[in-house]
């Protein structure tokens, strides 16, 4: 179990926050114009990647915020966390 | 307890005698031994039997490696408990402890006879065996599963209290040995709030008796210097020392979990009332990990027989224990360590019959020693066979060959009745690996240590778990690494005087020879799963290369011990045999915990009830009173029916449906969820959410509205009402309260951060009272006379703020059940008296209470659906026929991308419809498949029926179901195939009842 470092509330154990997928999956502005792939590639598609991941947690158990992660899935070492909206760190 | 095999210990009380039942014959030991060391004392040895061939088995270890000293203790149904070391096990007034995996008894064993078979059992012996023919699985399972499990699990529930409790700390040091009792010194000295653990009952590991002139510390014997230092750790406040407590699991982050014996030693009278385990969930900054080595056994024929010790043991129960595990001992060895154990027999006075050494010499100080005493050293030999069936009575061995690979020469025949194996040392790298570390292979000692460059800088490894062995190297390495980690100048352990025996000749030979073909041996491996070398070679022929496959295949490292014991030799033998170095080849997985919890520790005081939340309505009290029955929907309690007089469920939702539609019908909705949404894009926010439009809605109106997924998918459903111009009122259905927030929290915070919306949820805070029926709007007039009812004030799908008696209440008039019909709302403390208040004003109209069936059946009636039993998440608004909801016009909404995709067009999706039986009287199974053709093989389900029921309103079964292409086969005639009988049923409309929805404003 590791220490999240909420932007919001400071360190508390993971068991408060609930993973939400991958990040920087912009919604599209114009749905409509997207052929069914494009849209599919939106919907659907989301990369597992072994290794330095871009993830949205949610402290579901606290201030209910968004915001996101910089996570490496094979060691869960966390390189960043950054605000919504906010542009990722370099790591 | 023998005198003849007790030698006096200052470690164990030696004039408390303690009675205990083995296999239940009563014996003595001394307070401080452990199960084990007392049944030595009587000189048992035969303890067990193993699990595959049941052969006897005698006590190996004095640790928690323990593969064949497993024990059942207790004979309490409730607090009985299987595979319990005993080795690990305090002796205790009232143990009750049986041997198992035998029948009858251990000394005569039925099962035995896989001994005899043992030709014919080989590795995968049952998959290859039970394949064929198939059919016949089901009579071979009865039989295995009958000879398969270790022990017996308890039949009562477990009666012991059990702890959790979380520990912060800067420091934690695992294992309080010499070198972890050094890093928790220097710890607590630095002034770091540290914690030490130990599994043992008292700190010291096996230095602690360690009396062996040939090691000091500053002149003194180790154990001196040592018992010392532990009294001087008493005065730190700082520091923590937790004893009989072993640690499971090293996770991520530096989080541990750690399990407290507290009582387990206590006599049996003792305990009421106390906590018997504790677990500690630590989170520690640092980890200074000291957790020792394990001894190795050597792998030569018939090498597990009772009375075949690790050399190591032996030691601990002459020195620790006084205890005596034979009187002509032999002892069989590859290094230096195993002359320890004969140094200190002899100072015991007990014989040692002969050393066998397969090393051609060694040149240290202790083996010098040993020579000048006088004890047969037979250099560059190996046992081929030990004899003895239940205690070993005899060992054959033969002189090595050059290489080590056969043996020559004649064979040489020495009695004993013990015989102790020394093959070298495993550091326990368990907790290491645990935690993401990565292992190297050191070939010299031929063993997996830490690779400390690859693992967090959060932690360190000490002492013989990081692959040091002699003493001097301990202290020094382990003061030093300390010192580095905890970054400390000067050390009170930088000027020690250490002396020390030196191991200079070193061998190893993983799979010792014997003089007949390995064919026709037994050199076992993991004694407890009862795979040896054989199996291991066997598995390899057979194609098995990687080492968890052969783990698998042997079952080698399977047993409750994980392989504490045997895996560094199959893995040996795999290398060997296949011509790999050791470290290509990794190692199987270690994974928590490193030695078995209970289940008690691990639930803690989560037993009994469930802790999740039962949420209660206001009225709950009211319903309880009137005799309603309750159904759980997500975690609340709602009346599902009020039966009168004893009625059926089916007689009560005749009667409450009727009343709803003749008179008036009341129903508590305030289970639904309730989000309060202001803000100035509030009006945008709802158009992106919900498929129909929301800008235009006056002030005071409701609306319907449909939530989809991004997937096109129907995921909610409820009622909105604008309050004002940026306030509106959303409903949800019960159960998806939570998540709708939920998602329309992820949408706000993340893809739509510019909208000024602020949600909250208000669910608990208004009760919501239905109440409908033509009378409705009398009884709503009688509570709140003030309020002008009247269509043109306040019409269908509106929204008034009124006050009863003073206190303000919402009344919208709105309806699920297709009747006229108001919902008040009013804060949650009033409630139940406006419920009153509402059943006294519907008195003279028989205002009936009506539960969620009733709700469900006069919805189902007017073909409203129901999210979550109508639908499952595969259904779009256009396969439930809702097309009209969704809006034209509105560019974007959630989901609206989707229902245009290749998929979601396609004509032959299922679609909601009706279904109307033709005998009225067969009410259909929720849930039962629709099928067009009888006869068609294999039978093509079209659909099923989502909702059911018997309408008495319209005296008629009705259903709704969902059917391929649904929407175009209005009267088409199918099937609804049941177990002894097809019922013919009828595609309709789904709406059943006052299409013209008259009802609403009548």
């Amino acid at each position: 179990m590791f220490v999240i470092n909420c932007p919001f509330c400071g360190e508390r154990d993971q068991s408060e926050f609930s993973s939400g997928g991958e990040a920087h999956i912009i919604r599209p502005k114009q749905p409509t114009e997207l052929s069914d792939d494009q849209w599919a590639e939106y919907l659907f598609m989301r990369k597992n990647i072994k290794g330095v991941q871009f993830e949205r947690w949610n402290h579901a158990h606290g201030c209910r915020k968004w915001f996101n992660m910089i996570r490496d899935t094979s060691n869960d070492k966390i390189h960043a966390i950054y605000k919504m909206g906010e542009k990722p760190p370099i790591v | 307890m023998s005198k003849e095999l007790r030698v006096n210990s200052k470690y164990i009380d030696q004039t408390t005698r303690i009675p205990f039942k083995f296999n239940g014959k009563t014996f003595y030991g001394f307070k401080g031994d452990t199960l084990a060391s007392a049944l030595l004392s009587n000189n048992v040895h035969l303890v067990g039997r193993s699990f595959k061939y049941h052969r006897p088995r005698g006590i190996m270890t004095c640790g928690s490696e323990e593969p064949n000293a497993i024990v059942q203790v207790s004979n309490d149904p409730s607090l009985t408990e299987p595979n319990v070391r005993a080795t690990e096990i305090e002796l205790y007034e009232g143990l009750e402890a049986n041997s198992q995996n035998c029948w009858p008894s251990v000394n005569f064993d039925i099962g035995g006879i896989n001994n005899f078979l043992s030709p014919f059992l080989p590795a995968g012996f049952y998959y290859k065996t039970f394949m064929w023919p198939a059919s016949f699985w089901e009579k071979y399972e009865f039989f295995i599963r009958h000879s398969a499990g270790l022990g017996k699990a308890p039949t009562k529930p477990d009666p012991d209290i059990y702890d959790h409790q979380y520990a912060h700390c800067d420091v934690l040091v695992i294992g309080g040995g010499i070198s972890g009792v050094i890093a928790a010194k220097l710890s607590a000295e630095k002034k770091l709030d540290t914690i030490l653990l130990d599994d043992k009952k008292d700190l010291g590991g096996v230095s602690i008796y360690n009396n062996d002139d040939n090691f000091k510390i500053n002149d003194q014997n180790v154990s001196k210097w040592l018992s010392n230092e532990i009294e001087n750790l008493k005065k730190y406040p700082n520091l923590s020392i937790k004893t009989r407590t072993s640690l499971a699991a090293f996770h991520g982050y530096n989080y541990l979990l750690a399990k407290e014996n507290l009582t387990d030693h206590l006599n049996v009278n003792d305990r009421k009332d106390k906590i018997r385990q504790r677990l500690w969930k630590i989170r520690a900054k640092k980890v200074v990990i000291a957790t020792g080595a394990i001894e190795r056994p050597l792998i030569f024929n018939n090498n597990d027989r009772p009375g075949i010790l690790l050399s190591s043991s032996i030691k601990k129960y002459i020195d620790y224990y006084g205890v005596k595990c034979g009187t002509k001992i032999s002892i069989f060895t590859s290094n230096d360590s195993a002359y320890e154990t004969v140094l200190s027999l002899y100072k015991n006075g007990v014989k040692v019959n002969s050393i066998i050494d397969i090393r051609d010499k060694s040149e240290s100080l202790i083996v010098k020693k040993v020579q000048d005493i006088g004890i047969k050293i037979y250099w560059k030999h190996t046992v081929v066979n030990t004899k003895g069936y239940k205690r070993i009575n005899s060992i054959e061995l033969m002189k090595l060959n050059e290489k080590g690979t056969g043996v020559i020469g004649d064979k040489i025949n020495e009695s004993c009745d013990c015989l102790g194996i020394s093959g070298g040392w495993t550091p326990m790298v368990h907790l290491f690996t645990q935690s993401g570390g990565k292992l190297e292979f050191n070939r010299i000692d031929n063993m997996f240590i830490p690779n400390e460059n690859k693992s967090s800088s959060e932690q360190i490894s000490v002492g013989s778990c990081n692959g040091d062995l002699e003493l001097d190297d301990i202290i020094k390495k382990t003061n030093l690494k300390t010192k580095e980690f905890l970054d400390i100048n000067t050390s009170i352990f930088d000027s020690l005087k250490i002396q020390s025996s030196k191991e200079k000749n070193k061998k190893n030979i993983w799979l010792l020879p014997s003089d007949k073909p390995l064919g026709k041996t037994k050199p076992f491996l993991d004694f407890q799963n009862d795979s040896t070398a054989k199996d291991v070679k066997l598995a390899l022929r057979e194609g098995f290369k990687s080492i968890e496959h052969v783990k698998r295949y042997t079952t080698t490292g399977m047993g409750t011990d994980q392989g504490k014991l045997s895996n560094m030799h199959a893995l040996g033998i795999i290398a060997d045999t296949t011509g790999t170095n050791m470290g290509e080849l990794g190692t199987t997985t270690f994974r928590p915990p490193f030695t078995p919890l209970t289940f008690g520790a691990i639930v803690g005081r989560n037993v009994g009830q469930f802790f999740d939340h039962t949420r209660y309505s206001a009225m709950h009290n009211w319903h309880e009173t009137n005799g309603a029955k309750f159904e759980n929907v997500g975690q609340w309690k709602r009346p599902w029916y009020y039966p009168k007089n004893k009625e059926s469920m089916h007689e009560a939702v005749q009667r409450e449906s009727k009343a709803a539609r003749d008179s008036a019908g009341i129903l508590d909705a305030s289970t639904l969820g309730k989000i309060d949404i202001q803000g100035t894009d509030a009006s945008e926010f709802l158009n992106r959410v919900y498929t129909n439009a929301w800008s235009k809605l006056q002030i005071g109106k409701c609306r319907y509205g449909l939530m989809l997924n991004e997937d096109g998918m129907v995921y909610d459903d409820g009622v909105t009402t604008r309050l004002g111009e940026n306030h509106y009122i959303m409903t949800t259905t019960t159960g998806g309260a939570a998540n709708v927030l939920n998602k329309l929290e992820d949408y706000l915070q993340t893809e739509w951060p510019e909208l000024d919306v602020y949600l909250t949820t208000v669910t608990d805070h208004f009760s919501t009272i239905s109440i409908c029926g033509p009378n409705s709007k009398k009884i709503v007039n009688k509570m709140i006379p003030d309020l002008d009812l009247s269509d043109q004030n306040f019409p269908h799908m509106s929204f008034k703020n009124s006050s009863i008696n003073g206190v303000r209440c919402r009344v919208m008039r709105i309806s699920f059940t297709g009747e006229h019909s108001y919902e008040i709302n009013i804060q949650s403390n009033y409630a139940k008296n406006v419920w009153e208040m509402s059943m006294e004003a519907g008195k003279e109209y028989n205002i009936t209470p009506y539960g969620t069936e009733t709700m469900h059946l006069l919805r189902a009636e007017k073909g409203f659906i129901i999210t979550g039993q109508d639908t499952d998440g595969t259904l779009t608004p256009v396969d439930l026929q809702m097309d009209w909801i969704v809006s034209k016009k509105k560019y974007d909404f959630i989901g609206k991308r989707s229902l245009y995709r290749s998929d979601t067009i396609r004509e032959d999706r299922k679609q909601l419809v009706g279904l109307i039986t033709d005998d009225p009287n067969e009410v259909l199974e929720e849930g039962s498949q629709i099928v067009e053709d009888l006869n068609k093989k294999p039978i093509e389900m079209l659909g099923h029926v989502t909702s059911s029921y018997f309408s008495p309103n319209l005296n008629k079964s009705i259903a709704l179901a969902v059917v391929v292409s649904g929407k175009n086969l209005k009267g088409k005639k199918l099937f609804v195939p049941m177990e002894n009988k097809n019922i013919n049923v009828t595609i309709t409309d789904t709406v059943f009842y006052d299409k013209e929805n008259k009802r609403l404003n009548a």
